[in-house]
């Protein structure tokens, strides 16, 4: 390899590094701890989370020295305009992957809305399954289970209410700060531009808050959504898209959150330059992403 | 040669590999990497080969031979896990590794770590998949397509690991396809165009875009199986307004363009080799690649192609029909580009050409059995039986294993610098190939016949085609241990290879010197249109 210091023509390629196989095996051990957690907590009612932990911790400490390295790589010069470049096309793609992610799941609710409900309740001439539950009557959002017995539906649903009821409406809420929250991570982008340090840690401190924020009135919906409501992960078809598309999206919140932390503390340290400031817009570009995500969440699984 | 091997500027630590076993557990080299992924591939080949024989002993006679029922489903379905995401996919993974840099004129691949992140996430996720076998309940036995509800409710609880193995390996293909979008678009050597690439570079820049698009919903999918599983969810449960056919939309939304992850580097594989051999250039380039991105824009309308007896609404099984049949016309560009590649050429056929030769014929008896199965009423006959079981192993075997072969006997001259034994190459093609086809051309006869697939037992009228298929299959088994032994004996004690090893070959990793160096490319190439054949 040739001193890709000293000549910015090229491409830096890393040595060998101990950090990808040991998040390789920081995943394998988490994921089949997990899967060992499930297994032993269906089998005898009580699991134990010491291997999941074990790989957690392998990976979230891996993690920090690999990220670590590549920043500490960055201030030596090693990453020349090119190797940034294909960090952005790496970025960009995965969050393409992401939408996908995404879009099993909307596309599971579609199908559900257009096809499954009207073809139990009867609709079509190859919908048998009204014979086998013919008190079933197709709604959005599903009240009454076919079988109420096994999947005992929710007494309420998080269905929007009317418009002028809006103001006590959580939801509503919700994204009225993800939509902030987009705009304040993008005028921390533009302090960096101007090279206004104190108004980074302003605008992305806001960003974290308002995240946090989102996610402090996610979980109260949810224990609202449980306690109240009667609406859980099992409470049929409704329960179920409802809380794996909102589940997953706090998921990518949280998630989020926390990269937006990690660029905080670094716009502290002082990482960043107008021309030289990747992690910060992956990170921001990763929050706009869910915030679009939460958008059309709130469409088609609140209001519509 | 200074400007393809870097000889100076050296920086202390970078002369050259590790020693032991460091070299590849820290690896970020390219060639070492591709290196990981083939051999991995090849030993998940043998274990999914030994299940594929396990299948076969057992179906050499009508009757109970040597299985329970229940560790028979077993077989059928970690034969099918294994082959196709812990062989095929890989070995197109490995190859990308080693050509894709070489033949761009880049340094290595564009992020060189997360690359040795996607191939070591492999072992973790396949054995957690294999230690099922193992545990109280057995393994998945559901087929590889793992339909609720025989996945969620009836489902074993070895499920649970078959679900995470599934998230692993799909976050290693999702690293991977970045990786390679990244080099491909990011790292060409100046002046190259995108419509100079080789094929193979082609192909696999647009199978990664079809990876990055569907194994998110694979993800998605099984996701759901474990949330029905453990967390009493009813996404595939009609008592709790869900729907198992459901389901199958959305596993075959993933699953179809999923065969052609499986196919499309096969057909940049084989549109190298064929105008080395025949010593002309490709025919149609342009319409190669237009033909390659219809084809991959085909796959996403066509998934409904694989449920037609589930109960579909009439103008359902009537879109996906058609949309199914257009896919046979970017399809016969392809053969009739490769037939014409050969037209007139100064032909010789040293074993990839025969690999590649062959390739094109038995791939096209597949594909041709696909629009026999695309036509839905005719599909209500054929579904569930051994006929479409003929119908993706002849696209699955001679098609894509083979493409994988040709690759290793093409390239291995450029890769160790050594050359195989050209007269045990051809062995083993005759053997594979006469194989091959007594394995899965009789299974075309059964199946039309009616013989149901996944099924441990037959009525005693299918005795003959299945005895002829064991046959075939143990035939073909042992004939890859020739190539194994090939391929060692190469890498120990071939006669060294010239750095062009073909006559016919052009592209720049034929510039490169044999053996190579552990770095190639550092700076980049001159690309002229004479060697992009252009």
């Amino acid at each position: 390899m040739a001193n890709a210091k000293a000549d910015p023509s090229i491409y830096y390629v890393p040595h060998n590094g101990w950090y990808p196989v040991m998040v390789a095996l920081g995943s394998g051990l988490m994921l089949s701890g997990f899967g060992h957690y499930l297994n032993t907590v269906k089998a005898t009612g009580d699991g134990s989370f010491v291997q999941f932990y074990m790989g957690l911790a392998i990976l979230a400490v891996v993690l920090f020295f690999w990220f670590s390295k590549v920043i500490q790589e960055n201030f030596e010069g090693l990453a020349n305009a090119q190797l940034k470049k294909s960090y952005v096309w790496g970025m960009g793609w995965f969050i393409f992957s992401e939408v996908m992610f995404f879009a099993a799941f909307f596309g599971a609710l579609f199908y559900v809305r257009a096809f499954v409900v009207p073809w139990l309740g009867g609709e079509g001439d190859k919908a048998v399954s009204h014979l086998l539950w013919p008190e079933f009557s197709p709604e959005w959002p599903v009240m009454q289970n076919p079988d109420n017995q096994l999947f005992q539906g929710p007494a309420e649903s998080m269905a929007a209410p009317s418009l002028s009821q809006w103001g006590t409406y959580l939801p509503f809420w919700n994204t009225v700060i993800l939509l902030t929250s987009s705009v304040t991570v993008h005028f921390a982008h533009t302090a960096i531009k101007n090279k206004n340090r104190g108004g980074i840690i302003a605008w992305l401190g806001l960003t974290v808050a308002l995240g946090v924020l989102f996610l402090v009135l996610q979980a109260e919906e949810y224990i609202h959504a449980y306690n109240e409501l009667g609406l859980t992960l099992s409470s049929g078809i409704y329960g179920s898209t409802f809380f794996i598309l909102t589940g997953f999206h706090g998921f990518h919140v949280t998630m989020g959150t926390f990269i937006l932390l990690v660029q905080l503390l670094r716009a502290f340290k002082g990482h960043f330059q107008p021309d030289d400031c990747f992690g910060f817009e992956a990170a921001s570009w990763y929050w706009h992403f869910v915030d679009v995500v939460w958008v059309c969440l709130f469409i088609f699984v609140y209001v519509f | 040669m200074s400007e393809v091997v870097d000889s100076h500027g050296h920086d202390d630590h970078d002369h050259g590999p590790d020693k032991g076993l460091a070299r590849w557990l820290f690896t970020t080299n390219h060639k070492d990497i591709g290196t990981l992924y083939l051999w991995f591939s090849f030993a998940m080949f043998l274990i999914g080969g030994v299940l594929a024989l396990g299948i076969r002993a057992e179906l050499f006679e009508p009757g109970r031979q040597f299985f329970e029922p229940e560790f028979f489903n077993q077989l059928t379905t970690n034969h099918g896990l294994i082959m196709v995401f812990g062989a095929i996919m890989p070995a197109f993974v490995g190859l990308a590794n080693w050509l894709v840099p070489m033949m761009i004129g880049a340094p290595d691949m564009a992020l060189p770590r997360m690359n040795n992140l996607s191939f070591w996430i492999l072992p973790f996720a396949f054995g957690m998949i294999i230690s099922t076998l193992f545990m109280e309940g057995g393994g998945p036995n559901f087929g590889w397509t793992f339909y609720a509800p025989l996945s969620t409710t009836y489902a074993p609880p070895s499920t649970t690991y078959f679900i995470f193995a599934v998230h692993m390996m799909g976050a290693s293909s999702i690293m991977g396809s970045i990786n390679i979008i990244a080099t491909i678009l990011n790292m060409r050597a100046p002046g190259m165009t995108l419509m100079q690439m080789p094929l193979f570079v082609w192909t696999w820049l647009i199978t990664a875009y079809l990876l990055l698009a569907v194994m998110p919903v694979l993800a998605g999918v099984v996701t759901m199986m474990l949330f029905d599983i453990h967390f009493g969810t009813s996404f595939f449960n009609a008592a709790g307004g869900g729907d198992p056919v459901m389901f199958q939309h959305i596993f075959w939304f993933f699953g179809h363009p999923e065969v052609y992850i499986m196919i499309l580097p096969a057909f940049g594989v084989v549109s190298q080799i064929i105008p080395t051999f025949a010593r002309k250039p490709l025919f149609g380039y342009d319409s190669m690649v237009y033909a390659v991105a219809s084809i991959a824009f085909l796959s996403f309308i066509v998934w409904a192609h694989h449920m037609f007896t589930v109960g579909l609404p009439l103008a359902g099984q009537l879109f996906f029909m058609y949309a199914t049949m257009l896919i046979a016309i970017p399809t016969g560009v392809k053969v009739f580009n490769w037939t014409a590649t050969m037209w007139k050429g100064a032909m010789t056929f040293e074993t990839p050409m025969l690999f590649a030769i062959a390739f094109v014929i038995l791939f096209t008896i597949g594909g041709f059995s696909g629009l026999m199965l695309a036509i839905t009423p005719a599909d209500y006959q054929y579904q569930e039986t051994y006929f479409v079981v003929a119908h993706f192993h002849y696209v699955l075997v001679p098609g894509a294993a083979f493409s994988i072969i040709a690759a290793v006997y093409y390239w291995l001259p450029k890769w160790c610098g050594r050359m195989y034994d050209e007269r045990l190459g051809k062995l083993h093609f005759w053997l594979s190939f006469i194989a091959v086809n007594v394995t899965f051309f009789p299974q075309h006869f059964s199946g039309l016949a009616g013989m149901p697939r996944r099924i441990p037992d037959y009525a005693v009228q299918f005795a003959d085609f299945n005895m002829m298929s064991s046959i075939g299959a143990f035939a073909f088994g042992l004939s890859q241990v020739l190539f194994l032994y090939i391929v060692v004996q190469a890498i120990r004690a071939g006669k060294p290879a010239p750095a062009r090893a073909w006559e016919g070959a052009h592209g720049l990793e034929w510039t490169l010197p044999s053996p190579l160096p552990y770095h190639t490319f550092t700076h980049p190439p001159k690309v002229t249109a004479a060697e992009m054949h252009s």
